[in-house]
């Protein structure tokens, strides 16, 4: 397998890890809004509008960057990350 | 003062402008103590951030393509954040957001989920490579991977439907606040606000933009943080309010069991005046079925990820590395208003509704809450209204009556801020709207000057004949947004949601798989555009005129249905026709590299 491909196939393993963490707090937990909402959450909100005023959204802004240090990683690991500083 | 490289400069420019801009709100205070009319401080605290606008407009005049198409490519990762944020928090999020809030509690607030989930989707699936294409517009990338003038033309129509739809929104939200703060009728605010914003896009394209729109999302914070840390403060409700609330929230469920949810009439609500609502829907509690929630934070998800005038920011920034974290920083700039919004919903509730509170008006005669002069005022605005249906003197919680608009532009005063708030929350409002629609009049003029008039009537066209086009087209579709605006068709809400939906049904496959599905051909794009637009469209349009809709998908998700439309057309297209050529492989693989140089620049 050519690096390249070896690189492809690291980044969409990422990809994949990605929005499974996406599809959770943007989706699977909605799916037990009302069971979860009977549940106590950080700061004393309840658990389900805690995540719809700031967990998933907060969790959302942490996971971007966290995916985009790993993807640079896996760049710098084959060689193919850009020169220079952002 | 400032020496050297403007760019090199930016964290001191703009701190001098934040320093600035928080003398000036000093400023206004100390008038108002003075004697200061409140319409005075409306009209300079909205004239003058307008005027520092235009003036960073001209300054970052140009005549280079680069320049004019993505801001020369040197815009550093956080001050694209905060210019994406502008760009994307729209006077909708701003005015509104928090009045549906109050009013529909849990199932709206899938909107919060939806509009920050979709960054995730753009920061993995699209922004870096994009960015590695080297595109000035999004339909280029389009027509270059896929191949043929149709594609090209196709994304252009998409992204049209989809950013136009939503800039009448803003150019009406625009007029609607130059309206109240300068005082003069809507009709002719409307052209006002258009003016405002071309000031700061026409000279410098997306330079101008972008340095107008870092402004435009400073003032808008300040304008939406300070009021909600104010009120807290004030009410006792906890000095840092996003960890302090949880008692308030509580508070307001037992106040609901106390009162209850008292269904009106329909002759009794024939007299409330249209627009306004009560407080109908549970605070805190889960008051939407699952697929409710979830069927619109995606369709919001993917509705982000596929509206070009969001995509274009990560087009500006250095590098491919560059743009994967912009893309963080443009969501973290976008979470400071939005965990802002459920929380000034709940000190807006609570103050209005809580009978120990010195604010409360449930619970008084109504003669007594119609003599408090903020109701007088905001009654007058066609934002509030009362009404004893059941003849006992007292007001009742299905009695009260408010604009959604209120909660954002009233709770202020009702709380007992000073006016000099009120000024600063008008100017917050309008930097919105003017930053979103600046950010998509120029990707739709953006993309008719590049992709229809450059690439496929006049290739040959020198630059400066194609800054020509693609100014007076600014201007056009700045005056046909704003003449559609003034005959104010759909609620500023409505027309923002279908504009997701619209960009999903259409763009948000070809785009996912031209990167990621190299067997993705011309022929299935052409499918997957054309049918999923097309579909989608139709399903709205059924919906609208009365059809029951299927699956539960409703006006406000059917890109549900255009995109999975979209989506199937595409890949059985795709696989009955021929696979794309070697040559435009070889571009997906090198697209799917960060280093090495763009796919555009190339040719």
């Amino acid at each position: 397998m050519s690096k390249q491909q070896q690189h492809w196939e690291k980044t969409r393993g990422l990809l994949m890890m990605t929005l499974a963490i996406w599809f959770v707090f943007s989706i699977g937990i909605f799916l037990f809004g009302a069971e979860m909402n009977e549940v106590g959450g950080p700061f004393g909100y309840p658990l389900t509008y805690w995540f719809t005023c700031q967990g998933s959204l907060g969790i959302f802004v942490i996971l971007i960057f966290w995916f985009a240090n790993r993807q640079e990683k896996i760049d710098e690991e084959f060689g193919f990350s850009e020169r220079g500083d952002d | 003062m400032i020496k050297g490289n403007f760019i090199d400069n930016l964290p001191k420019v703009y701190g001098i402008y934040t320093g600035g801009f928080l003398a000036f709100i000093i400023i206004m205070a100390i008038g108002e103590q003075m004697g200061m009319t409140s319409k005075t401080i409306g009209i300079c605290f909205v004239a003058f951030t307008v005027a520092i606008y235009a003036i960073i407009g001209y300054l970052s005049r140009t005549a280079q393509a680069d320049a004019y198409y993505v801001a020369g490519r040197q815009v550093p990762t956080v001050f694209n954040g905060m210019a994406t944020a502008a760009d994307w928090m729209s006077g909708a999020s701003f005015v509104a957001m928090a009045g549906g809030i109050y009013f529909k509690g849990y199932g709206y607030m899938a909107l919060l989920v939806g509009w920050t989930g979709g960054y995730v989707l753009v920061a993995s699936l699209l922004a870096p490579y994009l960015r590695k294409f080297g595109c000035y517009t999004v339909p280029d990338f389009i027509g270059t991977r896929y191949g043929g003038n149709l594609t090209r033309f196709l994304a252009v129509v998409v992204l049209t439907v989809a950013s136009f739809t939503y800039v009448t929104a803003q150019i009406n939200a625009t007029g609607t606040i130059a309206s109240v703060a300068l005082d003069i009728p809507f009709q002719y605010a409307v052209y006002v606000g258009l003016v405002s914003i071309l000031l700061c896009s026409m000279l410098g394209g997306m330079r101008g933009v972008t340095w107008t729109q870092v402004a435009q999302y400073i003032v808008l914070i300040i304008a939406y943080l300070l009021p909600v840390f104010w009120i807290s403060n004030k009410m006792g409700a906890g000095f840092f309010p996003h960890f302090m609330l949880a008692d308030e929230v509580a508070r307001i469920g037992e106040l609901e069991q106390q009162f209850g949810f008292v269904k009106n009439s329909a002759a009794d609500l024939a007299n409330v005046p249209k627009g306004l609502a009560g407080i109908t829907k549970a605070h805190s509690a889960v008051n939407a079925t699952p697929w409710a929630f979830i069927s619109l934070a995606l369709a919001m998800m993917m509705g982000t990820a596929s509206l070009p005038h969001v995509m274009m920011r990560y087009f500006t920034t250095p590098s491919v590395k560059a743009a994967r974290k912009s893309v963080g920083w443009s969501l973290f700039f976008i979470f400071l208003l939005y965990s802002s919004a459920p929380m000034l919903a709940t000190l807006s509730k609570l103050s209005l509704i809580d009978p120990t509170l010195s604010t409360g008006i449930i619970g008084k005669s109504i003669a007594d809450v119609q003599a408090i002069d903020w109701y007088q005022n905001w009654n007058q605005a066609n934002l509030m209204f009362v009404s004893d249906f059941n003849g006992n003197g007292t007001l009742e919680l299905n009695e009260f009556f408010m604009g959604g608009k209120a909660v954002v532009l009233a709770t202020p005063e009702i709380a007992g801020l000073p006016y000099v708030i009120s000024g600063l929350v008008a100017a917050g409002g309008m930097a919105a709207a003017m930053s979103t629609a600046d950010g998509l009049i120029l990707a739709i003029a953006n993309a008719i000057s590049h992709d229809v008039y450059y690439k496929i009537i006049d290739p040959k066209a020198e630059t400066a004949k194609r800054l020509v086009v693609a100014r007076v087209l600014l201007v056009v579709i700045g005056f046909a947004g704003a003449t559609i605006a003034a005959m104010e068709i759909q609620g500023i809400l409505g027309s923002v949601i279908w504009a997701f939906d619209f960009a999903m049904s259409g763009l948000f496959f070809p785009l996912v798989l031209g990167v990621w599905w190299k067997r993705a051909n011309r022929e299935g794009a052409i499918a997957g555009m054309a049918l999923g637009l097309i579909s989608g469209m139709g399903y709205l349009i059924w919906v609208r005129n009365g059809g029951s809709g299927f699956l539960g998908i409703t006006q406000l998700t059917f890109g549900i249905f255009g995109s999975a439309v979209s989506l199937v057309s595409m890949v059985v297209v795709s696989l009955i026709t021929s696979e794309p050529s070697a040559a435009t492989q070889r571009m997906v693989d090198e697209v799917r590299v960060p280093s090495g140089r763009s796919i555009i620049g190339k040719q």
